[in-house]
Order: C-alpha cells, then sequence, then structure tokens
C-alpha cells in the first residue's frame, strides 16, 4: 500500500515537473504555426467520427491525405461541391500543407469557374457569371487563408498574384503579390520579374514599372529575358524615352 | 577463490538484454516491416495519377504515419507481454534466482525493447528513404528532359521545387521524435505491465492512456479557454496534464511534411522531453517490480 502511494507521489511530482516543459514547447509550436488545427464540431460532423479520433490521435495527415484522394477522385467527376467540401476539410487538418491550399484554389478559381460559365443547364449568361465570379472569390479566399497560416512562405503569395492576373486582370495586385513573394527569403528569382511586368500593365504606373524593368535589365544577361526585353520596349514608346537612353533592339 | 559479486554488472544486464531480443525476434516482429514494404509500394501505383508534389507529399505522410503506427504498436504489444510471459513461463524465477538484482532484469527487458524498435526505424527509414529518393531521380530526369531548350534560370528553378519537394533534412530530426515517442511508450507500458495481472490488460490500458495522451492537449485548451468551467473540472483536467504524457507533442511529422522548418531548440526540447519520460518509467518499473511478490 505504501509503495502505491509512493508511486501515485512520484508520478505527480514527475507531472509538476514536466508541465513547464510541456507549456514551453506547446507554446513555441503554436509561435511556429504548429498543429494549427481548429477541431471543432463541424469538422467532426464533416469527417465523421473515426476521423475525428485519427486526426486527434496523431495521424492527422493521413486523414488529410484520404479526403485529399477523396476530392481527386469528386475532381474527375466534376462535382464541384463535394471538392469544395472536401478541401475545406483537408485544408483544416493540415493548414501548413502549401500544396493543398493551391491545389484547392486552382480547383475553385480554374476548373470550376470554367464549368460554371460553360454550365449548359444555365441558359442565362448573368448566372453562368455569377457562378463563375463566386469560384474566383472561393480561390481567392483558399489563397487567403492559406497565407494567413503560412506567411513566411513565397508560393501562395504567387498563387494568389496569379489569380489577380489571369482571373481578375487586375495587375496591380498580381504585381503587389508577386512583390510580397519575391520580398522572402528563398524565393524564385522570377517573382520580381513578374511583379515587375505586372506593372508595366497598369495605366498610370508606367514611369515605376519602367524604372524597375530596366534595373533588372541592367543587373545582367540573365535578366535579360524576351518578355523583359517586349515590355521595356513597349514602355519606352509608351513614355517616349530619348533614343539614347533606350536599350539596343534584339538581334533577329 | 573469491567470488566477487558487483551491485551493477552491465554484461549481466545485455545478456538479459540480448536473450530478449532474440526471443522477440523468434515472435516473428519484424513481419510490420513487410507490412510497410507492401503500403510503400501499393501507395506507389495510386500515387502515379498525381503530380510530383502530390505524390511526394502523401509518399512521406502515408511513409512518417505508418512508422509512427508500427513504431507505437510495436512498442505497446512487445513490451506488454515481457514480464507477464516471463512470470508465465517461469523463466524469471530461474533469473531471480541468480544473484541479478531486479532493476537489471527490468532494465535488460526495455533495452531489448529500444533495440527492438531502433532496428525497425531503422529498416523502414531505410526503405522509405530509398523509395523517396528513386521517385525524385525519375522526376529530376523526367524534368531535365522536358525542359531541355528551356533557359538555365527556368531548369535550376524547376530541379528546385522537384529537390523541395522531395527529401527535407527535418525529416529526420522528425523519425528521431517518432523512435523517443516509441520509447516512452514502451517505458510505460512495461511500468503498467509490472503491476498488470495479464497483457491483455496491459495493451487495454496502454491503448486508452495512448489517446488521452493525444486527446489531452486539445480538450485541456478547449475547456480552459474557450469556456468557462467550475473548480471540478479543472481539477480533473489538472490531474490528466499530471498523469498522462502530453503525446501531442511528440507529433513532428504533420508539420515536417507539410514543408515546416524544425528549430533546433524545439528538436531539442522534444528530444530532452522524450528522453526524461521514457528514464523515468523505466525507473518506476524497477522500483514497482522490487516490490513485486513473486
Amino acid at each position: 500500500m505504501m509503495r502505491a502511494l509512493l508511486v501515485i507521489g512520484l508520478v505527480l511530482a514527475f507531472g509538476v515537473l514536466k508541465l513547464p516543459a510541456e507549456r514551453s514547447i506547446s507554446m513555441q509550436r503554436r509561435q511556429l504555426h504548429f498543429g494549427g488545427v481548429e477541431l471543432n464540431l463541424d469538422l467532426r460532423g464533416q469527417i465523421g467520427q473515426l476521423g475525428f479520433v485519427a486526426a486527434l490521435s496523431g495521424f492527422r495527415s493521413i486523414v488529410a491525405d484520404v479526403l485529399f484522394i477523396q476530392a481527386h477522385v469528386a475532381w474527375e467527376r466534376t462535382e464541384w461541391g463535394r471538392v469544395l467540401l472536401l478541401f475545406r476539410q483537408v485544408t483544416t487538418l493540415q493548414p501548413r500543407a502549401i500544396l493543398f491550399w493551391e491545389m484547392a484554389a486552382w480547383h475553385m478559381a480554374w476548373n470550376a469557374s470554367v464549368a460554371a460559365m460553360n454550365n449548359r443547364t444555365q441558359p442565362r449568361l448573368a448566372l453562368r457569371i455569377k457562378a463563375q465570379r463566386e469560384y474566383f472569390a472561393l480561390g481567392k479566399d483558399f489563397l487567403e487563408r492559406g497565407i494567413k497560416n503560412n506567411p513566411e512562405r513565397p508560393q501562395l503569395y504567387e498563387s494568389l498574384a496569379r489569380l489577380y492576373k489571369d482571373k481578375y486582370q487586375d495587375h496591380a495586385r498580381a504585381s503587389e503579390f508577386f512583390a510580397k513573394a519575391a520580398a522572402i527569403p528563398g524565393a524564385p528569382g522570377y517573382d520580381k520579374r513578374f511583379s515587375a511586368y505586372e506593372l508595366s500593365y497598369c495605366e498610370g504606373r508606367e514611369r515605376g514599372a519602367y524604372q524597375r524593368l530596366r534595373q533588372l535589365y541592367d543587373a545582367g544577361e540573365n535578366e535579360r529575358l524576351p518578355t523583359l526585353i517586349m515590355r521595356l520596349k513597349f514602355l519606352e514608346n509608351k513614355l517616349d524615352i530619348a533614343q539614347d537612353q533606350r536599350i539596343p533592339d534584339p538581334a533577329p | 577463490m573469491e567470488n566477487h559479486h558487483r551491485a551493477f554488472s552491465f554484461a549481466r544486464v545485455l545478456a538479459i538484454t540480448a536473450n530478449t531480443l532474440t526471443e522477440l525476434t523468434r515472435q516473428k516482429v519484424f513481419y510490420v516491416l513487410l507490412i510497410f514494404a507492401l503500403l510503400l509500394i501499393g501507395s506507389s501505383i495510386f500515387m502515379a495519377r498525381l503530380t510530383f508534389q502530390q505524390e511526394f507529399q502523401i509518399l512521406k505522410d502515408v511513409s512518417l504515419g505508418a512508422m509512427s503506427i508500427f513504431t507505437s504498436l510495436l512498442a505497446i504489444v512487445a513490451t506488454a507481454r515481457l514480464i507477464p510471459q516471463d512470470i508465465d513461463d517461469r523463466t524469471v524465477y530461474t533469473i531471480l534466482a541468480k544473484p541479478v538484482p531486479r532493476f537489471e532484469y527490468v532494465f535488460g527487458k526495455l533495452a531489448a525493447v529500444l533495440l527492438l524498435l531502433a532496428i525497425s526505424t531503422l529498416v523502414m527509414s531505410a526503405m522509405f528513404l530509398v523509395v523517396l529518393h528513386t521517385r525524385e531521380q525519375t522526376v529530376l530526369h523526367e524534368t531535365l528532359r522536358q525542359m531541355g531548350a528551356a533557359p538555365r534560370e527556368q531548369v535550376n528553378d524547376a530541379l528546385r521545387a522537384v529537390r523541395s519537394a522531395a527529401l527535407s533534412i527535418d525529416i529526420f530530426p522528425g523519425i528521431t521524435i517518432i523512435y523517443l515517442k516509441a520509447c516512452l511508450l514502451a517505458a510505460l507500458t512495461l511500468f503498467v505491465s509490472t503491476f498488470a495481472t495479464t497483457n491483455i490488460f496491459t495493451i487495454v490500458v496502454m491503448v486508452f492512456i495512448y489517446f488521452i495522451g493525444h486527446l489531452q492537449a486539445t480538450a485541456r485548451e478547449y475547456w480552459l479557454q474557450e469556456h468557462g468551467v467550475g473548480w471540478m473540472a479543472r481539477l480533473f483536467l489538472v490531474l490528466v496534464a499530471l498523469i498522462f504524457p502530453d503525446l501531442q507533442t511528440f507529433d513532428l511529422v504533420d508539420d515536417i511534411v507539410a514543408g515546416a522548418a524544425i528549430p533546433l531548440e524545439l528538436f531539442a526540447k522534444t528530444a530532452v522531453l522524450g528522453i526524461s519520460y521514457t528514464t523515468f518509467y523505466a525507473l518506476l518499473a524497477a522500483f514497482v517490480f522490487y516490490g513485486k511478490e513473486l
């Protein structure tokens, strides 16, 4: 009996000693956005009891993968509502996986929006356009939430920039998000260039775009790509840049 | 001739460890590795339909998740039967009738399970890394072939994207933490088995502990932060937090697979916590076993 009481006492004493360490690790994990999963009753209802328990028991990423595969199958069957629902669950379970946010946004803004526009069962163009815009917004929402969860990684800023460029034709916002991606350490070299390209399409901001493109051009041969030269030539003409300050014409 | 008996003998612990490891190996526990290999092959067949980022993500998730499940299961099932089996077979009486202190017996048994877990983890890691490396090389060759005419910078960016999606150095601390979690579970199982009467009881208790250990942090946070709870509930949650290990602390692989880098400080803290738990439960098991009537 004495030994049992002593064991209980030792377990509690060790518990008191280990709690600050666990708390410190837990706080550091939160700062790093680790395990930042909102496990609530809505998710419990969506993924079922077994999936919910599995997600809580250290198998969160495997449950997310299973749901991702289901979403992939739903996409092949063009069941857009189901794709949306499943990707919401996947991104809730694995908010740090860039791939899932990108895929979710791509399915909504690129695939589902095109399907909505080509929907033969809806004869009214206005309603088809409305549905298309709603899918754009869903894609944008996925990317914005993805950025909130992964502010230190450039990929989702790039994806959001592409969405503004391709779907909203909003070159100013596209340029802004490419620039944000470029500012992140480890971002690909093309982000800076793409930001300047997009700015060159913005009415009234040609001077700034010209300076940025020219800076890139002067940086060296590696930056002198065909699109950069083409946009620079376009701006030189539009801004009426003096002949002696213009870049040479590319060799035919 | 003087008969010199030492209070602690590393050779005696080693002998118990070697015998226990041989015994465990004879029980075909390594079949788990075969299942792991089949899982890798099976998932690779499905993943032929996916892009390389999706493929690598799922391969890593499935492999590291399976590694976590198998090592945890192995730790619980292999340890739960060690002491009850020795008592049933009366082997324990033969060993303890010799001048072998009980703590040496307990530590020898635990060391065998930890060694078994280390071998399993190493083999599973090797299989996983071989599959990942092979797929990475295939994708790199395909990328080079497809982008042969593209500018060098674009090719380099594409190759960098493939490499960053495949093997990350952070996978290794993740695997180490999986192993330490399994060690913790093995030591805790050994402790439970010192006062349990059957190995079924030990396994059932350990399954409960496994779930409570994973759920306690979420439950505590949910109740304490979002809902005003009475002192009774608070006391209950505090007791749960004191008694059970917070196993969510050891779930780093979910974030590693998602591409997050693990700071050295976080890894070191988690590793020290895992080693502390294992040591504490091993000492506790030895303490309880000392008082056990055999």
